[in-house]
């Protein structure tokens, strides 16, 4: 197992991840292919809300891997902001619209759920606002990246940034214990173990080993497709220098 | 505690003297109250009832466009370079900036509000919760604000992006300083709980905003 600092050489590290993709990509499809048989046509309904409590096995894992990714993305901010490690950095970039996305489809399958269950697509409850605002804790993080033209200073900013705005990782986990929500409380991770049937676990946990694959696999793309970008940059940034050197002689 | 005293009459002095922008929060703050009562219209029942809210957030967005200019004047004409180069604690010369935006801002919009609240027709027993939850709460509002003012400070133009990042960070306040307000009008036993998670939202940020702000200064001016 390679160091953290030998990771650091992008070579290296495109060695390691090229070849890894194909292999989660298809590990991907396969549970997700499986965790969708699962939870769409080999489980109960439950005996309140019927089928409607299929929506859970996608809105669930998703809000895990919200959650998750912003953990992920302060670790590697905070990798990177201490040891300056640029390829933590760059992690941490390329995790931002990944969790984002996760967070808006925990968003839009907790209204498709809320609809028929609450009456409302939505609600004003302590879970889904402090969801809402890690939506939009995303979005600034990804606005500083953008603002900033120094790769290096942008990533000191957004880690300060994330380091912030964690915060709202606990509000999160725990607003459902501390204010009296509409949202049901922690049924699958708590003291005594879950509460669930384990004909519902199956296709969930399935789900959630999808969706951690799949963050695997496109954390790895889009990290290769920033190397390439910043490469591209600094190549065409040599080029319009000796192009103008040879126009001054 | 002087470099800290020296920062904050300095700051009031360049807010409150000709040029400064002390006025123009204010000046927004009523404006936009104005706008919001029109657009509901005349149902002055409604308007009352949730007066202290839109008080409330209103007070916020006033804040939230007078952050930009609490670190760029300085950077523009090269001071912040001798402040941070010359302080000894960044993390006090950050404290002393936030302390002089609340005294040119918020404290100049909690002394607007009673005049705002009457024209929306706040309750009588409404006033005291308000204000003294403005009070806590808008300290909060300063310290926060001028961590993004920190974090933005090398950007040409930044105050679209002060309020992406601001607006999140401000949700707790505005939530517990909004309940406090209403709960206390209405003689809610909330109305304690709401002014005790308020206080604490704003030692919290006066514990952890100017740490961020001095390291968001310092990888801005290297």
């Amino acid at each position: 197992m390679p160091n953290i600092y030998e990771l650091a050489n992008p070579v290296r590290f495109e060695r390691l991840a090229r070849p890894a993709i194909p292999w989660l990509a298809g590990a991907t499809v396969i549970l997700l292919g499986a965790g969708l048989y699962f939870s769409l046509f080999n489980s109960p309904a439950d005996y309140q809300q019927s089928d409607s409590v299929r929506i859970m096995y996608v809105h669930v894992p998703a809000a895990w891997m919200a959650l998750f990714t912003y953990t992920f993305l302060t670790m590697a901010s905070a990798i990177g902001f201490v040891w300056k490690h640029p390829l933590a950095d760059v992690a941490a970039k390329e995790t931002a619209p990944i969790g984002a996305a996760f967070t808006l489809l925990a968003l839009l399958t907790g209204a498709l759920w809320g609809k028929p269950m609450w009456g409302a697509w939505w609600v004003w409850d302590a879970r889904l606002t402090s969801v809402l605002i890690l939506f939009f804790l995303y979005l600034g993080y990804i606005a500083v990246w953008r603002a900033f033209d120094d790769k290096a200073r942008a990533a000191r900013l957004a880690a300060i940034l994330s380091f912030v705005g964690f915060v709202n990782i606990p509000i999160i986990k725990f607003s459902v214990d501390w204010w009296n929500s509409l949202h049901q409380p922690a049924s699958v991770f708590r003291k005594g173990g879950p509460s669930i049937d384990p004909s519902m676990l199956t296709p969930l946990f399935l789900m959630a080993i999808a969706y951690t694959v799949f963050f695997a696999a496109a954390l790895l793309q889009s990290m290769l497709n920033e190397l390439a970008a910043r490469r591209l940059t600094r190549l065409e940034a040599a080029e319009t220098k000796t192009g103008s050197v040879l126009v001054e002689s | 505690m002087r470099a800290l005293s020296a920062i904050i009459l300095r700051d009031l002095k360049l807010a409150f003297r000709a040029g400064g922008g002390s006025m123009q929060a204010v000046s927004f703050f009523a404006i936009v109250i104005v706008l919001f009562a029109l657009a509901i219209g005349p149902d002055i029942p409604l308007i009352s009832k949730i007066a202290s809210p839109l008080l409330w957030a209103c007070a916020l967005l006033s804040t939230l466009i007078s952050l930009d200019q609490i670190y760029r004047a300085d950077r523009e004409d090269g001071s912040l370079d001798v402040i941070v180069a010359t302080s000894e604690e960044l993390v006090v010369t950050c404290v002393a900036k936030a302390a002089a935006h609340w005294l040119s801002t918020g404290l100049p919009l909690i002394l607007a509000t009673p005049a705002l609240a009457i024209l929306l027709n706040l309750e009588a027993g409404a006033y005291g919760p308000l204000i003294l939850s403005l009070l806590i709460g808008t300290p909060g509002l300063s310290l926060i604000g001028a961590f993004a003012a920190a974090l933005t400070v090398s950007l040409p133009r930044a105050s679209l992006l002060i309020s992406i990042i601001v607006s999140p960070l401000f949700v707790p306040i505005l939530i517990f300083g909004s309940g406090a307000a209403t709960a206390g009008a209405g003689g809610d036993p909330q109305f304690m709980s709401n002014l005790m998670l308020l206080g604490a939202s704003t030692l919290f940020a006066a514990i952890f905003a100017p740490l961020a702000s001095a390291a968001a200064l310092r990888s801005n001016l290297d």
